[in-house]
């Protein structure tokens, strides 16, 4: 099926999504890789904070590519999922409800997702330029320092995904 | 007779392959994606391969870079013997050009200075750097940014003579299936067999460089790449991973004389932006 969804989530609206369904996300998501998911979680060690609020927004894996002069952003398609897998479960239960990347999860993601009926989307690896034109605004909202791998807070508008793990735990890989 | 080459005509013949590896397929990528596309027999995949086309006419049309991870920089350099390098250190005049073409060319910084402490260099160096010395007073330069997601997947093997190629059939397909769909399939897959341990790597480097329509010259392995793609377009893995018959574009093999008492099979895997380009000065 097809459907087109705004973010943050509510949840209702991802309860019933099937592995497989092609999805088409508008609103704010906002970007995190390696670096800043070390940091996030040695954040909340120390006082319990976030850069933004967690609660039914969509964590994108992505470092773009420098914007030129004028242009919204560089090419910004997916990274490997896995490498977040060990700081991810934490964030779902923190109320997490999506997570863009690409590639398979480990058990305790799978678990979490399953728990906090939250979702895994595909976006299309290598297909950072096509993407990029789904990205009308983005700022960087924390950890400048980073460069790529600063939080950037992205209006999107139809980003095209695919339901990889569904709410009920359902895997398309 | 030696030729003088001042090091910054390297810099800036460097410079300006970043910036065109990045934002353009070679001809036999291009390719290899458009024939995948014709003969993709699933809904789904044959989507995403379309939609890989699109993204490489965007690519190309407004320069925005392919992917995002425009990778880390490995510079093959094939030096003339009759060539007196001059106006500087080579290795410094291959940064500075990389350094040059990932800030003029807007491409993403991925390197960090040390592994464990990992600070971004802010400039995308220092490249990895490859130096042969061959006959001639010719300079060739090739330059393969790699992404990481893929080069992740990839594996060495020291099997034992005794597997044979047999072992070297396995080694390949579980380093394929393995990486699944973090690599960004449909892939091209360089294998180096033979020489040692870190010979064995490169051979399998070098393969990726290698265009994705010629076969080796060594009739055994010519067959052995030729079973190996149609054995790994049997797995279903497919484009994105998503399921489909095109997992692999193209297996290019290399190999080199090894020793008695071994086998070394390395895979390092390409996602579809299999980038190389390449000079001569």
């Amino acid at each position: 099926m097809e459907y087109r969804l705004k973010v943050p989530f509510s949840g209702d609206e991802i309860r019933n999504l099937k592995a497989g369904d092609k999805i088409f996300l508008s609103g704010t998501i906002y970007t995190a890789r390696d670096a800043a998911h070390k940091r996030m979680d040695e954040s909340l060690d120390k006082d319990g904070s976030l850069p933004f609020d967690i609660k039914g927004n969509v964590i994108y894996y992505m470092g773009p590519s420098p914007a030129r002069p004028g242009k919204v952003i560089g090419s910004a398609g997916p990274t490997t999922a896995s490498r977040m897998d060990i700081y991810t479960p934490r964030l779902l239960d923190l109320g997490l409800l999506g997570m863009i990347g690409k590639g398979k999860r480990s058990p305790e993601v799978h678990d979490a997702i399953v728990r906090n009926g939250a979702v895994y989307f595909a976006a299309i690896g290598g297909a950072g330029a096509l993407l990029s034109r789904c990205i009308k605004k983005s700022e960087v909202i924390a950890y400048d320092d980073l460069g790529t791998e600063a939080v950037r807070k992205l209006t999107v508008e139809d980003f095209p995904c695919i339901v990889v793990t569904d709410p009920e735990g359902n895997t398309l890989y | 007779m030696t030729r003088e080459v001042n090091v910054s005509e390297i810099t800036e013949a460097l410079a300006e392959m970043c910036i065109r590896a990045n934002h353009f397929l070679s001809e036999d990528m291009k390719a290899a994606l458009d024939k995948a596309a014709e003969k993709e027999g699933s809904a789904l995949g044959k989507d995403i391969l379309s939609q890989l086309q699109e993204n490489l006419d965007i690519a190309g049309k407004d320069m925005i870079p392919i992917c995002q991870d425009t990778g880390m920089a490995v510079v093959f350099l094939e030096i003339g013997q009759d060539v007196h390098l001059c106006g500087g250190n080579l290795e410094d005049a291959v940064n500075q050009g990389v350094s040059k073409g990932y800030t003029e060319g807007y491409l993403r910084k991925s390197v960090v200075n040390d592994p464990i402490i990992r600070e971004n260099t802010g400039d995308n160096t220092p490249a990895v750097i490859h130096e042969k010395i061959v006959p001639g007073d010719k300079i060739k330069i090739i330059l393969a940014p790699k992404g990481f997601g893929s080069e992740n997947m990839s594996r060495i093997f020291m099997l034992k003579p005794a597997q044979g190629i047999e072992g070297v059939k396995k080694a390949i397909l579980t380093a394929v299936k393995d990486a699944g769909p973090n690599a960004c399939p449909p892939v091209v897959v360089g294998v180096g067999i033979g020489g040692d341990f870190e010979k064995c790597a490169l051979l399998a480097k070098e393969a990726l460089t290698r265009s994705t329509d010629e076969r080796s010259p060594l009739r055994h392995i010519k067959e052995l790449e030729e079973e190996m793609l149609e054995k790994i377009n049997e797995t279903g893995i497919g484009p994105g991973g998503l399921g489909g018959h095109i997992t692999a574009l193209a297996v290019n093999i290399n190999t080199y004389p090894t020793h008695i008492a071994g086998l070394p099979v390395a895979v390092n895997i390409c996602c579809h932006v299999n980038r190389h380009v390449s000079l001569t000065i």
